[in-house]
């Protein structure tokens, strides 16, 4: 409560930010022109915290939508419309997200939304997006269990992120013995749910399995760094996989370095640390920690090397880092663009139906396709931290992934498959050929 | 690979003790070993690795090391492999001729966790027979980690030269391990290892006898067993050791975080919910203090520290003088008013920080001599915490001097103790009351400081610390300096043995119930203060 109260005062007024309210102001403006001007474009809305405690995550990926609509109307817009960007603000405070939807789809007469980052910001929109039938596109790696019709999920499913992240401990690193640390939350919970059913189907006794909890902005690691140590010492090689929470993360890894837990001894894989969380931290005791991801900055390719040179001179600074939440903004907005051109318009129902089956690049070098369970196919990448920052890739999938809105290994959704263009059903029952079951 | 690489580092080290000078120089094998690092595949480099450091050329030791430091780049065009010296001198790595430069073409060689351990224990035969114990321990620990039956001679050669007694534990334990998992070890042998390992009685030591395999004699089965059980009962009361050091050191942290609170809300009264605020400009501090630093004067950066603590106190201090001067002066008596107000201030300090240092974390580094632990028996000390915990007392007993021995505490006193009387002797209140807050901003800067070697540095610092603050000056007894102490390091310890029971979450709310009980009972905390001033 204290901090929704924070996030309703407070504005910030950084320099990235400055330049967002400029455009904002500007847009803001011409939406109070005359109608006649909003006919000729096609309004985009964005949904992202641009104050409070997700600010630091989500003003990134507003910005990458602006930078995506600069572009795309650079090269002519969208079926002869030029794109305007709509901004709200919904201020990291998850009933607000559902208000500011709402006010984009109905006030603004927004084509489509590209927003949320937390679970619960998602859930809590989501009837706003089934009630008045409007598309939002997600670009954040979740929890899975969701296949909705007006949702188009772009980042990693637990099987395009967590699974592989595993098989490739228990291959390369024979790492026998697991640690699931999280941050006490809905997404570290199923992630973790998860994946305890995935290795205890591979064989891992429950006692070789400790998880752990901690809740938000956790600083004192002492007690659990030493847990770990302890566990890691029972003669298995054994590792950690953390679904713990951006600002948590600093004091975690920090313990871990002074308690001399070397990623050669008991490497420590990571789901929510990306490149903009590192740039807070003095990473030379992490050097070879782990993250898996569908996207880092450092993958060498012609794409990935444009969108890098073009993004930083967008936002006017060399140094701008790049990250696989910004990759999933990425591939969702041309995905949209390329729905809305086979639809030849941008009513909901039509580019809804248009979308599964698209294609469009991603920054590494493959194509992704968007399934008719509205997930998306990725290559996954496992790469060990360096002592600039950044990630050095050491490991990918040698296909894309296809991403399952319901998990495999929970028996609650095994049978489960979302299936929007057969079945015109998010949670089909494969066993009882049914549409329901758990969900919606 | 590493069972291969144990063999071949065993041979290594047998050629060194041999004497490494009667080497032909055959390049052959050498040098095409070394051409594959530029293959920039982790299983050519890995290979590589193993087949350098049993090759017993002169360039072996230098060519493992500069890989393991990321001086051996290579140019995966001609295939040739580069050394930058430490002095920064090029040398093509598979000859040792001098090169003028690495052209532009070639990439440091990438190394992975895997690649990273086999390096660490090629190295590591290598350090046997280094002249500095410290080495020789450390090589003879990671044989005891790694028992591998094939560096058994190689150890007991090193035992009977060892002089250093701790070196010469450190092999005894590494040779015991080596026996205990050798298969045609005699019982006798076996038992005596275990003996030896039990005595040393840690971790690693209960890792060696519980992997043990299945197929032993009676005999040394039960000895392992009884082992097992000693050292987990030694074990358990190390614990609880551990446990009441980190439950000091974070009492310490909830200590250095309410001083400062202590003054402002227990001394004067006021409900300061900007006093996280002030320990975030501190932690600020400390970050403009080693940047300033690192692009100026690198070779200062180890006493970066010891700079932002006055840098801290007084710019948090003048930052709470203004505030009393400003706002909270005209709020005396009117404790709502005063809570939002400090409130809403809080969040235009939050966002004036934002504003001048954007929203993400910035990066406080930590003086070499604030990192890294060391062992005290079976306790893992680490030294930030030491440090903090160190720190944490000396700020404390230097305000409680302040505020006994000298003039500016007398007045103090006198104020908050009995306001118009003091005024009537002649002290300027006003001026008193500037200055008190002023000095409860200036400790929670140095918490800051303090405080931005254990957490983010981020506009978000203080919010995480304000309601432990307030949680332990009321625990404490408002108004008692004392009582703030003793608060903190109670609410600290018994948090950390509840934590290990109930988990961070649950011992975390377990804390919060019971501080609820006991305000219940004891409405004005540990140590009440008597007197008129609580009246008043």
């Amino acid at each position: 409560m204290i901090t929704n109260l924070t996030h309703a005062i407070a504005k910030p007024i950084s320099r990235r930010s400055l330049m967002a309210a400029a455009t904002g102001l500007a847009l803001g403006l011409s939406a109070f022109s005359p109608a006649k001007a909003a006919d000729d474009t096609i309004k985009v809305g964005v949904l992202h915290s641009l104050s409070g405690t997700m600010a630091i995550s989500e003003t990134t990926l507003k910005d990458t939508v602006l930078f995506m609509i600069d572009q795309q109307n650079k090269k002519g817009g969208v079926n002869g419309k030029k794109l305007e960007a709509v901004v709200v603000d919904p201020a990291s405070n998850w009933p607000l997200f559902a208000e500011k939807a709402r006010e984009l789809i109905t006030k603004d007469k927004v084509a489509v939304v590209f927003g949320c980052w937390t679970s619960v910001s998602r859930k809590s929109v989501l009837p706003v997006f089934k009630e008045l039938n409007n598309i939002l596109f997600y670009p954040v790696q979740y929890e899975g269990e969701e296949s909705e019709r007006n949702v188009f999920y772009t980042g990693a499913a637990p099987n395009q992120q967590a699974i592989p992240a595993v098989d490739y401990l228990m291959k390369d690193e024979k790492v026998k013995r697991w640690v699931l640390a999280g941050t006490d939350y809905v997404y570290p919970r199923t992630t973790n749910k998860i994946l305890e059913a995935y290795l205890k189907s591979k064989g891992v006794k429950q006692e070789d399995i400790m998880i752990n909890y901690t809740p938000f902005g956790h600083s004192d690691w002492q007690t659990i760094v030493a847990d770990i140590k302890k566990f890691g010492s029972a003669g298995k090689k054994t590792a950690v996989v953390s679904t713990i929470n951006g600002d948590a993360n600093v004091p975690f890894y920090k313990e871990l370095g002074n308690q001399g837990i070397k990623a050669t001894d008991i490497p420590v894989v990571a789901f929510s640390v990306g490149e903009e969380e590192l740039a807070g931290i003095d990473t030379k005791p992490l050097l070879g920690h782990l993250a898996a991801w569908n996207y880092f900055q450092s993958i060498k390719n012609p794409e990935n090397e444009k969108f890098i040179k073009e993004w930083q001179a967008f936002t006017k600074n060399p140094k701008r880092v790049t990250n696989d939440p910004m990759e999933a903004t990425v591939i969702g907005f041309n995905m949209w663009v390329k729905a809305v051109e086979k639809a030849k318009s941008i009513e909901a129902d039509k580019v809804i139906d248009a979308l599964p089956g698209i294609e469009a690049k991603n920054l590494t070098g493959g194509t992704s396709k968007m399934l008719p369970n509205h997930h998306i196919t990725k290559p996954v990448f496992i790469g060990e931290i360096k002592a600039n920052g950044q990630f050095d890739v050491v490991w990918k999938t040698p296909a894309l992934v296809a991403g399952d809105a319901w998990s495999k290994e929970l028996d609650g959704s095994k049978d489960l498959i979302g299936d929007w263009v057969g079945k015109k059903c998010g949670n089909f029952n494969t066993k009882t050929n049914k549409c329901g079951g758990q969900g919606s | 690979m590493t069972d291969l690489l144990y063999r071949f580092r065993a041979i290594a080290v047998a050629f060194l003790l041999v004497g490494a000078t009667a080497i032909p120089a055959f390049a052959g094998p050498f040098e095409d070993a070394v051409a594959k690092f530029a293959n920039d595949d982790f299983s050519d480099s890995d290979e590589a690795v193993g087949i350098i450091a049993t090759s017993g050329n002169p360039q072996a030791f230098a060519v493992i090391t500069a890989l393991q430091e990321g001086r051996l780049s290579a140019d995966p065009d001609s295939k040739k492999v580069y050394l930058t010296g430490t002095d920064g001198k090029v040398t093509d790595a598979a000859t040792g001729e001098a090169v003028a430069e690495v052209p532009a073409s070639a990439a440091a060689v990438r190394l992975n966790n895997r690649l990273r351990r086999n390096i660490e224990s090629a190295l590591g035969g290598l350090t046997l027979m280094s002249p500095d114990p410290a080495k020789r321990i450390a090589s003879a620990q990671s044989v005891f980690k790694s028992h591998e039956t094939a560096m058994l001679p190689v150890i007991e050669t090193a035992l009977e030269k060892e002089t250093n007694k701790a070196a010469k534990q450190a092999f005894t334990e590494a040779r015991a391990a080596i026996l205990l998992y050798k298969e045609d070890a005699t019982e006798a042998e076996k038992i005596e290892s275990i003996a030896i390992i039990k005595g040393r009685g840690d971790q690693d030591a209960l890792a060696l006898l519980t992997s043990l395999p299945a197929d032993q004699t009676v005999g040394v089965a039960r000895s392992a067993a009884s082992a097992v059980t000693a050292i987990n009962s030694r074990q358990t009361l190390w614990s609880i050791g551990q446990n009441a050091w980190y439950g000091l050191s974070l009492g310490s942290v909830l200590l250095l975080a309410a001083i400062g609170l202590a003054i402002t809300f227990g001394v004067m009264g006021v409900i300061n919910m900007a006093h996280g605020e002030m320990v975030m400009i501190g932690a600020y501090v400390t970050f403009v203090v080693q940047d300033v630093i690192r692009t100026s004067y690198p070779g200062l950066f180890d006493y970066s520290l010891l700079m932002a603590v006055p840098l801290a106190f007084i710019v948090a201090g003048l930052l709470g003088i203004v505030i009393e001067r400003t706002i909270i002066r005209f709020l005396y008596g009117r404790p709502l008013e005063t809570l939002l107000a400090t409130w809403g201030l809080s969040l235009v300090l939050q966002q004036a920080v934002r504003t001048m240092f954007g929203p993400t974390n910035r990066e406080v580094g930590n003086p070499s001599w604030m990192s890294g632990a060391f062992e005290l028996g079976q306790l893992t000390i680490t030294y930030n915490r030491l440090w903090i915990l160190c720190f944490t007392l000396a700020v404390f007993a230097i305000l409680l001097a302040m505020l006994r021995y000298t003039s500016i505490g007398l007045e103090m006193r006198a104020v908050t103790q009995n306001r118009r009387m003091a005024a009537s002797m002649g002290i300027a209140t006003s001026r008193v009351d500037a200055l008190t807050f002023g000095l409860g901003s200036g400790i929670a800067g140095i918490a800051g400081v303090a405080l931005s070697q254990i957490d983010n540095v981020s506009p978000n610092l203080g919010q995480s610390y304000i309601i432990d603050s307030f949680m332990v000056v009321v625990f404490g007894g408002v108004g008692n300096l004392w009582g703030t102490l003793v608060g903190a390091f109670s609410l600290g310890i018994a948090n950390k043995f509840l934590e290990p029971v109930a988990g961070a979450v649950l011992g975390k709310i377990a804390i919060l119930v019971l501080i609820i009980l006991f305000i219940q009972k004891r409405p004005r905390g540990l140590f009440a203060l008597k007197g008129r001033a609580i009246e008043a």
